[in-house]
């Protein structure tokens, strides 16, 4: 198979092996079907546009990613932002919209509703509480759609993601959408959900229309990374091990805090005292990250531009791998602490 | 060789040889019986549905996705119009489109056998695939190959750096691939340096928003492809729109932007952008690029040319629209173009001065956000480009390049002479046939696949309403000989379905 496409996927660019990773992926997080696109970014970005419009209502969490955002944008609809996390905030504008529903029947009729939400949030580790989510898309019937980049192949005892992870149904959750350059370790994303929710995509969602499909070889790749976690499901609770262990390591790292769920891969590392410049806490950051590549160690600086709608705390970002073994973890802990020993204090 | 004969003599300046070139381009109007047709054709159609959902809705149908028209759909996808024609419209003639492949989309290309049971609602694989003559893939160049240098080398590239980056690339996703890829794109093209990103469509819909913002003009071709439309909506600039390829148009609109300044605001524009794409995927036009130069510099505005469709497939040396018009690299301010059609591969690059790419690379939503080009891909398009360029030694780039050439304006002129209405200039590899009733459009697409060969059809709404049409894209990897096949069927088939003027 060559590397490239060569073709929109609704002119002779879908290749039978990218129908075998829809329904491969349809089969592992247990729905209807899945809609492959070439482009993580774009996944999320091209979904939430193809079901909401301009007179649409989508209530969003603050904390949400850039490309949630952009998704978002694109849409034109009105965008309620609730308190990263906070249920009772969200309740609260579920119950005004409620009343403003009762008031006008005939423009509720016409006007959709959405619940936009990420499993586990990329800008600050920690996990969404889904089946309060769950609780208000039955009460107020609202659909929800579920970014899982980071929580899929990450999070549940088979690795299939928050649903799994929270013992809830996957119809509980409309539609979920998740890239494969994380956990996956290929190209692209995907969407996964009823059928004619995801078949809708084929035509409405521009990063699918107008665009280029998936290149072959990395469809495969992706193929052979199912096999592997579908042969292996140890691996899943042996990363979130590692992912408490490194914690726990981290902990006590002079000048740095640990933030995010233990269970979490993706450690921020934020600063405990970030003074009032943005920049200054950034090169900061960044001669700590230096420090630690020099001695043998690659982590990064989390970047972000500011476009975002609520700029994250700078911190430095740890990732864990299942395939580091315990010395490794506690040999490049050590380096981080003495880098940040000797830089930020 | 009608190639050899055509070619203007390099002496003469860029606008003197667009002026000569410009008659080439031809875009004749719909013949009015087939106009009211088409409408006719519409008319009954949307009847017809409305009379399907009806049914549907009082639970006398059950085909199809019922759960759609049901009280029950919270979203609620009933409504709009959009729906209503992908279930309805669309949904009877939906096999012309997504025909799934068995094998790369070379000169040939397999075709997975598929049948509906249901009227299309559903198909199933019966198991077998069909060898048919490919005119539907952006192949410009034959790079769709399993084998040969740029699989072995990208098969290398696999083994030595995996398959995905796992990163954007501000943050270790950088990989010296990359670096050595912007190093070749930048000498391919003709400026000072650029930038790749993973996506084609992406490098449009991330970075115009990170170049343009409010207070800012962006000036669009009418017939501008959706992802520079999106980048230019996300942006936040206002967008004012010329008609398609109309220079009087184009200069209009800059006259009244730098006369009038911003509106109610009284200020003039901070800067002002025309967006323009080298090659027209669904017009098979060439923008006029000297004329456009020549506007930029009296009004002082700046240009982006896409050339998604144009680069690798237009040009002597297939460095794109500013080498086929004779047009300096350096008075376009931003050249930005994919690696999907020509290269084989996946894609988009960004090439312009030094300052806007180390600008973009800080300020781009791709490079902090999104994952950089997998290495495998990165490699295939250097790979592809060396050749192209003829830096591996052998005339195979050059080949490809006057094949092509050759190819387009062979087809063309046959078309034209089988008195078909083909539109678009006779140099692009893009060919648009005309086939105005949405009947036509798909018995033309079925009845060439029974004849083995897989066309592209394109309709409402990728189209106007009246101008639905088949785009023939030419290939380097196609021979005369299957040229000649194409145009007897097609001929046929223009004869059985009175698509000739």
């Amino acid at each position: 198979m060559e590397s490239g496409p060569v073709d929109l996927g609704g002119f002779y660019g879908t290749v039978d092996i990218h129908l075998e990773l829809e329904e491969r992926l349809a089969k592992f997080t247990g729905r209807e079907e899945a809609i492959i696109y070439s482009y993580g970014f774009a996944t999320i970005s091209s979904a939430i546009p193809a079901y909401s419009k301009r007179r649409d209502i989508i209530f969003c969490d603050e904390g949400v990613c850039f490309a949630v955002q952009k998704g978002l944008a694109a849409s034109r609809s009105k965008i309620k932002y609730f308190r990263h996390n906070d249920m009772d905030h969200l309740e609260q504008l579920l119950e005004e919209q409620l009343k403003l529903d009762k008031k006008n029947p005939a423009k509720e009729k016409v006007t959709r509703k959405f619940i936009v939400a990420e499993a586990l949030y990329m800008n600050h580790g920690d996990l969404c509480p889904l089946p309060k989510l769950v609780e208000f898309r039955n009460r107020y019937r609202t659909p929800i759609f579920l970014e899982e980049s980071l929580s899929f192949g990450v999070l549940g005892e088979h690795g299939r993601g928050a649903t799994e992870h929270w013992g809830l149904k996957p119809g509980d959750v409309d539609l979920i959408c998740a890239s494969l350059e994380t956990a996956m370790g290929s190209t692209g994303g995907f969407c996964a959900g009823k059928s004619y929710v995801v078949d809708h995509q084929r035509l409405s969602g521009i990063g699918y229309c107008f665009s280029a499909s998936m290149p072959p070889m990395l469809a495969a790749a992706s193929i052979k990374g199912l096999d592997i976690m579908e042969g292996s499901p140890q691996i899943f609770s042996q990363l979130r091990d590692k992912a408490v262990a490194m914690r726990r390591l981290l902990r006590g790292t002079p000048g740095l805090r640990v933030c995010g769920e233990s269970v979490n891969p993706v450690i921020h590392l934020q600063l405990a005292c970030p003074s009032s410049s943005r920049d200054t806490d950034d090169e900061l950051l960044e001669r700590v990250a230096r420090e630690c590549i020099d001695s043998g160690v690659a982590v990064v600086v989390a970047k972000y531009l500011k476009e975002e709608l609520k700029l994250p705390p700078a911190s430095l970002r740890v990732t864990v791998c299942v395939e580091l073994s315990e010395d490794e973890l506690e040999k490049a802990a050590k380096v981080i602490k003495t880098a940040a020993a000797k830089h930020i204090l | 060789m009608a190639a050899v004969e055509n070619r203007a003599p390099e002496a003469e300046s860029p606008e003197k040889q667009q002026q000569q070139r410009t008659p080439k381009e031809v875009f004749e109007p719909p013949p009015l019986l087939r106009a009211v047709m088409t409408y006719i054709s519409y008319i009954v159609l949307y009847a017809v549905s409305l009379v399907g959902d009806t049914l549907r809705k009082l639970g006398l149908k059950t085909s199809g996705h019922v759960e759609v028209t049901k009280k029950e759909d919270w979203f609620k996808m009933n409504r709009g119009f959009e729906t209503f024609f992908a279930r309805n419209m669309y949904r009877r003639v939906r096999d012309c489109w997504n025909r799934p492949i068995a094998s790369t989309p070379g000169a040939y290309t397999e075709l997975v056998d598929r049948v509906s049971d249901d009227y299309n609602w559903t198909f199933r694989h019966t198991g077998g695939s069909t060898n048919c003559l490919n005119l539907g893939s952006y192949n410009y160049l034959g790079f769709a190959e399993n084998t040969g240098p740029c699989a072995d080398a990208a098969h290398q590239s696999t083994l030595d750096y995996g398959a995905g980056t796992c990163s954007p690339a501000r943050e270790l996703g950088t990989l010296d691939v990359h670096k050595k890829l912007e190093a070749l794109v930048a000498r391919f093209v003709g400026k000072p340096a650029a930038l790749v990103f993973g996506m084609g469509f992406a490098t449009n819909s991330m970075n115009i928003p990170a170049l343009m913002g409010k207070g800012d003009l962006l000036i669009s071709d009418q017939l501008n492809h959706a992802s520079l439309v999106t980048g230019a909506k996300l942006s936040g600039a206002t967008v004012r729109v010329f008609k398609h390829n109309n220079m009087k148009s184009l200069e209009n609109v800059l006259r009244r932007a730098v006369t009038e300044g911003q509106p109610r605001r009284l200020r003039a524009w901070r800067k002002i952008l025309i967006v323009v794409e080298g090659v027209y995927s669904m017009e098979g036009s060439v923008c006029k690029l000297a004329e456009i130069v020549r506007l930029k510099k009296k009004y002082k505005a700046y240009v982006y040319l896409d050339e998604a469709h144009s680069i690798g497939a237009m040009g002597p040396t297939g460095r794109g629209v500013s080498e086929y018009w004779g047009v300096d690299p350096a008075d376009i301010d931003i050249m930005m173009g994919t690696f999907t059609k020509s290269f084989g591969a996946a894609g988009g690059y960004i090439a312009a001065n030094q300052d806007v790419i180390n600008y973009l690379r800080g300020a781009s939503h791709s490079t902090t956000y999104a994952a950089s080009v997998p290495a495998p891909v990165a490699q295939q398009i250097i790979t592809s480009m060396t050749i192209i360029m003829g830096d591996d030694g052998t005339k195979e780039g050059e080949k490809r390049v006057a094949q092509l050439l050759d190819n387009s304006r062979y087809f063309r002129q046959r078309l034209t002479e089988m008195n078909f209405i083909v539109y678009g200039n006779e140099d692009s590899p893009v060919v648009p046939i005309l086939l105005y009733e949405p009947g036509k459009v798909t018995s033309f697409s079925r009845e060439l696949l029974k004849k083995k060969i897989a066309v592209v059809v394109v309709g409402f709404p990728a189209t106007s309403i009246v101008e639905a049409r088949a785009r023939i894209c030419l290939s380097a990897s196609h021979t005369r000989d299957m040229l000649d096949y194409a145009l007897k069927e097609i001929n046929e088939v223009g004869d059985l379905l009175l698509l000739k003027k």
